[in-house]
């Protein structure tokens, strides 16, 4: 039955949750909460967000009331998948002393329920792969990661509407699923009504619990035609022509003075960066109690204590370490794994308090570098 | 500072002192309520009046101090204290920035008094509100108005295990994040100073929809000048980017510097009270 795409009904998202619940996992899922889009746990369909939309641009996020009922008519959600499979704050160990003895007594940490992501966008599966690769794909994996990420199940979406600040078609990405997901859903409207395509046999296994058919000629035209239009509706652009190359030239750049007056250092698009991986490590004790634990924590190359060694901090102006940061972004990740750290999901320029904009940013890099780099300027 | 010089000290002495300031910072040592038998059992509280009258002379191994200097009793009394105090720690925005009191610095306390005072000859006070450190040399401050308990729980306990203390000085921001936060000033247009703001508190103002108004002080590297521009550039009156720096922690290098400038931008565009 899953030879090709299929259609279901508006009903059975719902089906779908408790499909996905009932074979144990945690579904997370778009929902408003204080005025945004966030993925978090849902318990049913009527989380979702029905009807709801999104603005966004350089600095600035609003919800909007949308003229249909589509449910996943907004661009990416405020969080992605990094929270859940990559925690904020993690126990790495807890230990006990007794005496002048010391003893670890943990290093697993409470169990996770699975989680099956809903509503994940194509952006979010590219960044995805980055983490597997950086985080599960190298000589010391993290094991916590690669068990929960072992277990996840991911019903991506077609990126319908996608937002102001947007821009994956510039990153070798696109609003339509490519890779990585058990089920990929896009939504149809008059009549109401999703295309499934399958990714993996746990994917059919939960599609086959669905009422579907196959999808038609006209349905997989409109899939075309949604995706074609959210191509053309990307809010920014980025020419990554010689982006390596440019980013390496431009280490003395007027730019960062620039981008180094109005960078607040406040680590917001590091942490809303869903590749970036950065942590620092913290041991934790209580008063008077004899147990320690060693906790793992987002850090972020914004802090000047990030930079911290022997003898101060290596980068304790502000231009550095906007530097540093885009430069590993879009030119030493390059070196570093193969591919680019940035999947244009915008949400570093969405929620940066000022606004800045790594796509202006890095326009403002190709006009002010020497002409003979990064290609045609 | 924490490993070094507590090292001879099985359980340290503690003591508390007040200077200019409201009590809620050394309330919230006694706040510590499922906590405070496990502090008395750490520490030995030698000098707490606000929690007994009980007093052991000094020296002590660690001296919080409430408050900031605001009289010319309170400089001899300060350098008192560091005589006799292995370790200084300042409690909160009074003590280590010198408080709302410091809305003083900005004005005339001669008028200040002669307005609120019947009998203004009585009240010995000093022109300016100025911060322990202006005073003595500090081992820690705790920010905050008041304090964090968590914070002052985190001192305690690294005192006790000769271990430095985890204060962080990075933006409230990065609290916001780790908790899940939805940012308050780009999703709703909130004015909020948590990206120059130092963490600490757990991001708590944001967590309720609120605008963090600052009462932590400057984070370690506050870019206040590009948060006003674009404070003002969406809406905001230079008058009101000056008042958002002048509260708890006004007199704070960073927070005076940024009120000084807006404060410029109101009298040089002759609108408001630029006071």
């Amino acid at each position: 039955m899953t030879d090709g795409p299929r259609i279901i009904g508006r009903d059975q998202l719902a089906r779908l949750v408790e499909v996905l619940t009932a074979r144990g996992y945690a579904v997370v899922a778009p929902t408003v909460r204080a005025g945004a889009v966030v993925l978090d746990e849902v318990v049913g369909a009527d989380d979702l967000p029905w009807g709801v939309g999104d603005v966004q641009d350089a600095g600035t996020y609003r919800l909007r009331e949308r003229d249909d009922e589509a449910v996943f008519g907004q661009a990416a959600a405020v969080r992605a998948v990094k929270p859940v499979l990559f925690p904020a704050d993690e126990l790495i160990w807890r230990g006990h002393r007794s005496g002048t003895d010391f003893a670890v007594t943990d290093r697993e940490g409470s169990p996770q329920r699975p989680v099956a992501f809903l509503g994940v966008r194509d952006c979010d599966l590219r960044a995805l792969a980055r983490h597997d690769e950086v985080l599960a794909g190298r000589a010391f994996a993290d094991t916590r990661y690669q068990r929960r990420r072992a277990g996840t199940f991911l019903a991506a979406v077609t990126c319908a509407e996608p937002g102001g600040t947007c821009f994956c078609t510039s990153m070798g990405g696109g609003p339509h699923p490519e890779n990585g997901y058990d089920l990929a859903l896009t939504e149809l409207l008059d009549p109401h009504r999703f295309v499934v395509e399958v990714g993996s046999d746990t994917g059919a296994d939960v599609l086959a619990e669905l009422d579907s058919e196959p999808a038609g000629a006209q349905d997989l035209a409109a899939v075309h035609d949604v995706v074609a239009h959210a191509t053309e509706s990307m809010g920014r652009s980025m020419d990554t022509e010689g982006l390596r190359d440019l980013l390496y030239a431009s280490a003395e750049s007027p730019v960062w003075d620039e981008v180094g007056n109005r960078c607040l250092t406040c680590m917001n698009c590091t942490m809303v960066c869903p590749t970036c991986f950065c942590t620092t490590v913290e041991d934790v004790s209580a008063l008077g109690s004899a147990d320690a634990e060693r906790r793992r924590v987002w850090d972020s190359c914004f802090s000047e204590e990030f930079a911290h060694i022997h003898g101060g901090s290596l980068r304790t102006e502000v231009r550095s370490r906007y530097r540093q940061w885009i430069t590993h972004k879009l030119a030493a990740w390059q070196d570093q794994f193969g591919s680019l750290g940035c999947v244009g999901c915008g949400r570093c320029i969405t929620w940066c308090p000022v606004g800045i904009d790594i796509t202006a940013e890095a326009a403002k890099l190709r006009a002010a570098a020497p002409l003979t780099v990064g290609g045609a300027r | 500072m924490f490993d070094e010089s507590l090292k001879s000290s099985a359980r340290p002495k503690l003591a508390v002192w007040k200077f200019a300031s409201c009590d809620g910072c050394q309330l919230s040592l006694l706040n510590c309520e499922e906590e405070l038998l496990t502090v008395a059992g750490a520490v030995s509280i030698a000098y707490f009046p606000e929690a007994t009258r009980g007093v052991v002379e000094g020296p002590y191994d660690v001296s919080l101090v409430e408050g900031s200097v605001t009289t010319p009793e309170e400089i001899e009394r300060i350098a008192q204290i560091r005589e006799m105090s292995r370790v200084v720690v300042t409690l909160g925005a009074c003590a280590t920035s010198g408080g709302i009191q410091a809305l003083r610095n900005f004005a005339d306390v001669a008028e200040f008094r002669s307005v609120v005072y019947a009998h203004p000859e009585y009240l010995s006070t000093l022109a300016r509100s100025t911060p322990i450190s202006a005073h003595i040399s500090v081992d820690l401050e705790l920010r905050g108005c008041p304090i964090d308990k968590g914070q002052l729980l985190e001192v305690l306990g690294a005192l006790v295990e000769h271990r430095r203390p985890r204060i962080p000085s990075y933006s409230v921001c990065a609290e916001c994040k780790r908790r899940g936060t939805v940012c308050v000033a780009v999703a709703h247009g909130t004015p909020c100073l948590g990206p120059v703001t130092q963490a600490g508190c757990g991001a708590l103002c944001p967590a309720y929809e609120r605008g963090c108004y600052g009462c932590f002080g400057p984070q370690n590297t506050p870019n206040t000048a590009s948060l006003s521009d674009h404070l003002v550039a969406t809406g905001m009156s230079p008058e009101m980017a000056m008042r958002v720096y002048r509260t708890f922690n006004a007199a704070s290098e960073p927070f005076r510097r940024e009120s000084e400038r807006q404060e410029r931008a109101v009298v040089a565009s002759g609108k408001g009270n630029a006071r």
